[in-house]
């Protein structure tokens, strides 16, 4: 495509906002005293902070242009990303999860599984989750060098330290607070800054009913039903009736259950920020609020996308550029409407937006590598009774050191795709089996630390198994799966599908595993070492005086029955 | 934490707002094709520089 060409106007909105993310860093420095000040904001983050930053730390930029890109291939079943696969883990989260993570005073999600199980396990999931967290900010570095050298010509190096280097020093400065404050600073931007492209584009194309008209098109030419781009549900009866090639038991037992329990009830990089929160109820609540944006983000993120796959194929003036092989690139969806409808001015924003969402990711990515390095691994295993401002002194020293092991990710990334690819599938399959040790540890007190490591380590295999046994249509044996033997077991129809069903497996091998070798293993907790950490064990968290809609139950509901109206309405 | 964040959100959002409507009064109108003819510059400036002054407000009468 052609470059976007950006004016002074656009460059000067960008340098305010490096400016305030850069002030607000400096700004909090003076408040950073202690290593809790540092890793846990003190404890002492509100609510509504806490819960956007909730939000805004998954909102990396990896979000924003792949729902996008989904929009566009999918159409809005990609709603089911947040509908299905977000809003309820995240009511789980903030009602069942919380009091054990808040209440237990762990510092980190690897330190529950420490106090909860033993310390092989919490070894593995600190030392998976710290290698992960690096790659996974280095690969944003990477796609928002690439992006920006595509868009704006901006050099590639450049991008890349120039990001680094804002992100590094905000969070040196002013530890995870100051990653939490820009978050929130970064959720508005993106906010404000798609909503005129979303009005602008659904103008053009003559509202809702116009994009039906249109994509009505796109899934005829494609061999699917009219609605098959407009209608969330309706086509998801079979893999072969809608484009993203899975029914609804895998979408909703692999998406909605295992992967997004998963990400959302596990993840230190959000849980962080829940665990930063004022008190137990506003950690509670911390989740819930953060689903309320979450579940309108569909008309942001992903609306965007199908409004470019409209005027791709009509006669609009935006189209989605072709990758060499002749396919559509759904990756540009998002920077081929800013271009489209953005007069420069309003473009600054839209730029500026992006680069937000690129660096929020990157700083979440990064405030939770330095706390599980600086409490699970440097003060667990390397030295452990140093002193307080020694520990600080560490998180500001991991945070350059986690920075540099991104930069060099980026270009590694640049380099060597493939490597990347095979990482993500690595992590694919640690991740996977995570919510069935968590949910046993916090729902049956005679879980034991073998039975969750054994059960770990086998549900991991389980997926390098399923996926090496299998491959979807069209591909070819390697990356995708395939790899142990040449006539493979299942052929799936869609890469979609084998990685819900890959994660499936997962889950259900490590949920079975860990009750068999808990059960054939003795406890090693007592009850009363477990209080605080199982649900049996612990009293009940004294529900707060207010409304029953302001209680994390009765505030979890709404959310909830909001959500079902939502798939109803775009069924 | 001493900092409330409604603060310098305002004044950021305050900021844009303001150099959005200036950019769209000042610009040439032939840019605004791209955005089917309306002046997004000076509506959506408006609208941030609004939502800049109640956060900055806000932010303002907690602290006092």
């Amino acid at each position: 495509m052609s470059r976007i060409q950006l004016g002074s106007v656009d460059y000067i909105i960008l340098l305010v906002y490096f400016v305030f993310v850069l002030g607000i860093g400096w700004a909090l420095k003076r408040y950073m005293k202690t290593s809790s000040d540092f890793f846990l904001s003190g404890r002492s983050i509100p609510a509504w902070i806490a819960g956007l930053a909730f939000l805004s730390a998954n909102l990396g930029a990896q979000e924003v242009i792949g729902m996008a890109a989904s929009g566009a291939k999918y159409g809005i079943a990609t709603s089911h990303f947040y509908w299905v696969g977000a809003i309820p883990a995240m009511v789980f989260v903030g009602i069942f999860m919380m009091p054990f993570y808040y209440g237990s005073r762990a510092r980190s999600v690897p330190e529950y599984l420490k106090l909860r199980f033993d310390e092989k396990t919490r070894a593995l999931n600190a030392i998976s989750f710290a290698t992960m967290t690096v790659f996974s900010s280095g690969i944003s570095m990477y796609a928002l060098a690439k992006l920006f050298g595509l868009l704006l010509g901006w050099d590639f190096n450049f991008s890349i330290w120039v990001s680094a280097i804002i992100v590094l020093l905000y969070i040196v400065l002013g530890g995870l607070t100051s990653a939490i404050y820009n978050e929130v600073l970064q959720f508005f931007l993106i906010v404000l800054g798609f909503i005129p492209l979303v009005f602008l584009g659904l103008r053009d194309v003559g509202g809702w009913n116009g994009l039906t008209e249109r994509l009505s098109q796109v899934a005829t030419q494609r061999g699917f039903a009219p609605g098959a781009w407009t209608e969330s549900w309706s086509h998801m009866g079979s893999t072969s009736t809608n484009p993203m090639g899975v029914e609804w038991f895998g979408m909703v037992m692999g998406l909605g259950f295992v992967l997004s329990f998963g990400y959302w009830c596990t993840d230190f990089l959000v849980v962080q920020r829940a665990m930063a929160a004022d008190s137990m109820a506003a950690a509670r609540r911390t989740p819930l609020i953060a689903a309320v944006p979450k579940m309108l983000f569909p008309f942001l993120v992903i609306l965007p996308g199908m409004i470019a796959m409209a005027l791709t194929l009509g006669d609009g003036r935006a189209k989605l550029p072709l990758k060499p092989d002749g396919s559509m690139d759904f990756d540009m969806a998002i920077p081929v409407m800013l271009g489209t409808y953005f007069p420069s001015g309003l473009l600054g924003l839209g730029l500026t937006a992006l680069m937000a969402s690129f660096m929020s990711g990157m700083a979440g990515n990064v405030t939770a590598f330095n706390t599980v390095w600086t409490y699970d691994i440097y003060q667990s295993y390397i030295k452990k009774d140093a002193s307080d401002s020694h520990y600080l002194w560490i998180g500001r020293a991991t945070t350059v050191a986690g920075i540099l092991l991104s930069i060099g990710t980026a270009y590694l990334a640049s380099r060597f795709n493939n490597i990347m690819d095979f990482l993500q599938l690595v992590f694919a399959f640690v991740n996977a089996p995570l919510f069935a040790t968590f949910l046993l540890g916090m729902f049956w007190k005679r879980a034991t630390g073998h039975g969750a490591f054994g059960g770990l380590l086998l549900g991991t295999m389980a997926a390098a198994f399923h996926h090496g046994l299998t491959l979807p249509v069209n591909a070819a044996a390697g990356i995708k799966g395939g790899w142990m033997i040449t006539d493979v077991v299942h052929r799936y129809p869609s890469e979609m599908a084998q990685n819900f069903w890959t994660a499936i497996f997962a889950w259900t091998v490590c949920f079975v595993m860990t009750i068999v070798i808990s059960l054939a293993t003795r406890r090693s907790k007592s009850d009363q070492e477990l209080t605080g950490l199982v649900y049996s064990l612990t009293p009940k968290p004294a529900e707060e005086e207010a409304a029953w809609y302001r209680r994390p139950t009765g505030f979890g509901l709404i959310v909830l029955v909001l959500a079902l109206i939502l798939n109803i309405i775009f069924w | 934490m001493g900092l409330d964040i409604r603060i310098p959100v305002g004044l950021m959002f305050g900021i844009i707002g303001v150099i959005l409507v200036v950019y769209g009064l000042v610009s040439d109108s032939r840019i605004y094709e791209a955005s089917l003819g309306i002046n997004v510059n000076l509506w959506w400036g408006a609208v941030m520089l609004v939502f800049g002054v109640v956060m900055f407000v806000l932010g303002r009468r907690k602290a006092a």
